[in-house]
């Protein structure tokens, strides 16, 4: 199996408020598999949605190397790092981030707007049909529940044929129950697509259900409990 | 998904702010749009009549700009008038002749040609005598050359047209002297065709009416001329009106003017004196006293006018035409043959005592230079400011929006699109609200226009449509846009440098 992310001595530090560095994330390496998909555990402000973003090419690393797919998206520019998540990643955000002024289908093609390929109008009702919606294409974010919401953030995560699924606690803000067939939802059209999954998740029963779990805290070399502090 | 359609989103999501903002362009534009159209009519009303078919007008002397809005406008009041001789001036011997033996005068006049005769080369010397009215419209006492030599167009090259009828005649048997033609705003506005008579009223509107009655054997088409607003008469009836006749006792004061006029005029011939016109030759008058006003008729109008006056039927019978010295005239049309001679006869009118010759595009573009113009420019910067405020308000519009946005433009940033993406969606944005309201402002000041056309025509004889666009208009998308481009450029410049990592809620 071919590694899909390949971060070899990553780091990234923010700078604080009251000025200063803070340490955030020190990867010596961590890979995912074409195909793979992993589920990411860890405490809170440990630097789960860092390394996501990191990963996305939406923050830029200290220093060290993050490849995708043999590119190392860190010495692409910045329109290519655009293009080139536009077309190789989809993102679920922690929060939906669901454009409110636009309707379920037209945030699904939006996910698809971007990118090079051709736009297929017809890809964005398949997903938002298989995402169970296909009779809330026109609505907005506002007159749809959080649980649809965020199905309808699945849909458009994988309306550009990512080949890697970022997805940050995407079962967060649903019920047990409604978490789980989320999860199921976002793995299976993963594997139909063969498309690598990276889930954060703080739920140690949604992880279980994982081949592989990864804990953030033990990859990552700085101490949080004591950074945190 | 179009980055238009992204834009046509943002613009909707928030709609009420946006419609506010393309509200206040849409009533900036409308004002420049209004405006632009009020000059263009203005100006079009003015210089429709550099295409009036004739190069100068003389009338006496007095304020140029005054004999123009008379003479070609028909607007202003009523100015003086001059001795009928001064027409004679421009009119060949053979002319001269045959008026002094039909309407009785000095018969020197008959001697020689026109002072300025030889200026004319082939042109023509229309007569024009005003101060009746029909209804609210100028009765215009003209002779029928009026409708065959002058043109009129863009190119100068249209001959009047008759919606109904013909234009008025010499006399003759067949027509008397009360015949009259309507401008097609008049007969429209007071109702009336070919065959019925109309009743001028003396020196304003409102003024007492005269007995004389005129029979409209004409109506013209619509030429979007001051024409349209004018009744023509036959000048021989408007001389038979009730006090049309000049009082031919004139006071010494006069006399002496008139001694210095004429001694100035022709320098070779003695000046034309009272007792001369009673000689037998200038057929003495036979004087009538008939309300106050002196009828005078001249052996050589008996004579020499038509021989079928006896059997003309009707009015007619008791009219003879008045003598030279009776006759006045406000205005003279003049188009020279060669338009060379036009300022030698210019200056030579001027240099004269009585009359003055003014070039009516010369006076229109004078005004219009002068008070017109400076106002319209005031106007047109003031409604340019508006236009500029209401570009300012699409710049706060949109940047107060910024801080809802950053986090828009950072998810479509995380969805893979480039920062010039983000960009152009803003300045899309920017000219949404800049087309609609420019569109929205143009159609408000052209229903605007259109609804008050009726009375854009009736003051101005121009006729406006609501696709009547005046030549500055075209320039007012461009220039909004660039306005709109220039407001976007702040926001434009927000979105650019939105950081994503920081403003994804996530
Ligand atoms: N833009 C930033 N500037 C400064 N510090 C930041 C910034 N973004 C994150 N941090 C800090 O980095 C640390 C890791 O944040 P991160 O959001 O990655 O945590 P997390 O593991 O996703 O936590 P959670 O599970 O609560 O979502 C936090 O201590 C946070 O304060
Ligand atoms: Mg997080």
């Amino acid at each position: 199996m071919t590694a899909l992310v390949n971060i070899k001595d990553l780091k990234k530090s923010f700078t604080q408020p009251e000025g200063g560095k803070l340490l955030v994330l020190d990867i010596s390496e961590f890979q995912i598999a074409k195909g793979e998909q992993v589920a990411m555990i860890g405490q809170s402000g440990g630097g789960k949605t860092t390394l996501l973003h990191l990963i996305a090419g939406l923050l830029s690393p200290d220093q060290g190397s993050i490849q995708i797919d043999g590119i190392e998206t860190n010495g692409l520019s910045e329109e290519g790092r655009d293009r080139f998540r536009a077309e190789t990643i989809g993102y679920v955000f922690q929060t939906f981030n669901l454009l409110p002024a636009f309707t379920a289908i037209e945030n699904v093609r939006l996910g698809m707007a971007f990118g090079s390929g051709k736009h297929q109008h017809a890809r964005a009702g398949d997903l938002l049909t298989r995402v169970g919606l296909k009779d809330r294409f026109n609505y907005r974010p506002g007159q749809l529940s959080v649980g649809q919401q965020q199905r309808v953030a699945i849909a458009r995560s994988l309306a550009g044929r990512p080949k890697l699924l970022l997805a940050d606690e995407p079962t967060a803000n649903v019920d047990p129950s409604s978490a789980d067939s989320v999860l199921e939802l976002i793995r299976d059209t993963c594997r139909e697509e063969d498309v690598s999954l990276l889930t954060v998740t703080h739920d140690m029963q949604i992880a279980a259900r994982f081949d592989r779990i990864e804990k953030l805290d033990e990859i990552n070399q700085v101490d949080h409990t004591t950074a945190a502090s | 998904m179009s980055l238009i359609h992204i834009a046509w989103r943002n613009f909707c999501h928030r709609a009420l702010s946006s419609f506010l903002t393309t509200f206040s362009l849409a009533l900036g534009v409308g004002l420049v749009v209004l405006v632009l159209s009020i000059y263009g009519v203005i100006s079009e009303a003015f210089t429709r009549n550099a295409s009036v078919g004739y190069n100068l007008v003389v009338g006496p002397k007095g304020s140029p700009l005054q004999l123009t809005l008379n003479s070609v406008f028909y607007l202003s009041q009523p100015i003086e008038n001059l001795p009928y001789t001064e027409y004679m001036e421009f009119l060949p011997k053979d002319e001269r002749a045959s008026m002094v033996s039909r309407f009785g005068g000095d018969p020197k006049l008959a001697e020689r040609d026109g002072k300025y005769a030889p200026y004319i080369a082939g042109g023509f010397a229309i007569p024009l005598a005003l101060g009746d009215y029909f209804g609210e419209f100028r009765v215009v006492g003209t002779t029928p050359e009026f409708f065959t030599k002058l043109k009129h167009g863009p190119n100068v090259d249209e001959d009047f047209t008759f919606s109904q009828g013909r234009a008025f005649s010499n006399f003759s048997p067949e027509n008397s002297y009360f015949e009259a033609v309507l401008g097609a705003r008049v007969a429209k506005e007071m109702n009336v065709a070919v065959g019925e008579k109309f009743y001028p009223t003396h020196g304003d509107p409102s003024g007492q009416g005269h007995e004389q009655g005129f029979t409209i054997v004409g109506i013209l088409d619509p030429t979007g001329t001051p024409n349209d607003r004018a009744a023509f008469v036959n000048l021989e009836g408007f001389y038979l009106m009730d006090g049309h006749a000049k009082p031919i006792e004139r006071d010494p004061e006069e006399d002496v003017l008139d001694e210095a006029v004429d001694a100035e005029a022709s320098n070779e011939e003695p000046p034309v004196t009272e007792s001369e016109s009673d000689s037998p030759t200038a057929a003495a008058p036979e004087s009538t006293q008939n309300n106050g006003i002196r009828l005078v008729q001249t052996e050589a109008s008996v004579s020499d006018s038509d021989p079928v006056t006896n059997e003309d039927p009707g009015s007619d019978k008791e009219h003879r035409p008045l003598s030279i010295p009776e006759r006045e005239v406000t205005s003279i049309l003049i188009r020279n043959g060669n338009i060379m001679f036009a300022p030698g006869m210019q200056n030579a009118i001027n240099e004269g005592i009585r009359a003055q010759a003014a070039a009516p595009i010369g006076e229109i573009n004078k005004l219009m230079n002068l008070i017109v113009g400076p106002l319209l420019t005031a106007l047109l910067a003031i409604t340019g400011i508006t236009c500029a405020v209401a570009a300012v308000g699409i710049l706060v519009s949109i940047y107060n929006s910024m801080n809802d946005r950053r986090r828009d433009i950072a998810i479509m940033r995380a969805l893979g699109a480039r920062r010039t993406t983000v960009t152009s969606i803003i300045i899309f944005e920017s000219f949404q609200v800049a087309l609609i309201g420019t569109i929205a402002g143009w159609l408000l000041a052209h229903t605007a226009i259109v609804l008050y056309s009726g009375k854009i025509e009736d003051q101005t004889g121009v006729q406006v449509g609501f696709f009547t666009t005046s030549n500055y208009e075209i320039l007012v998308l461009p220039l909004v846009l660039g306005l709109a481009l220039i407001a976007a450029l702040l926001p434009a410049w927000a979105a650019y440098r939105t950081d994503v990592g920081s403003n994804l809620s996530a």
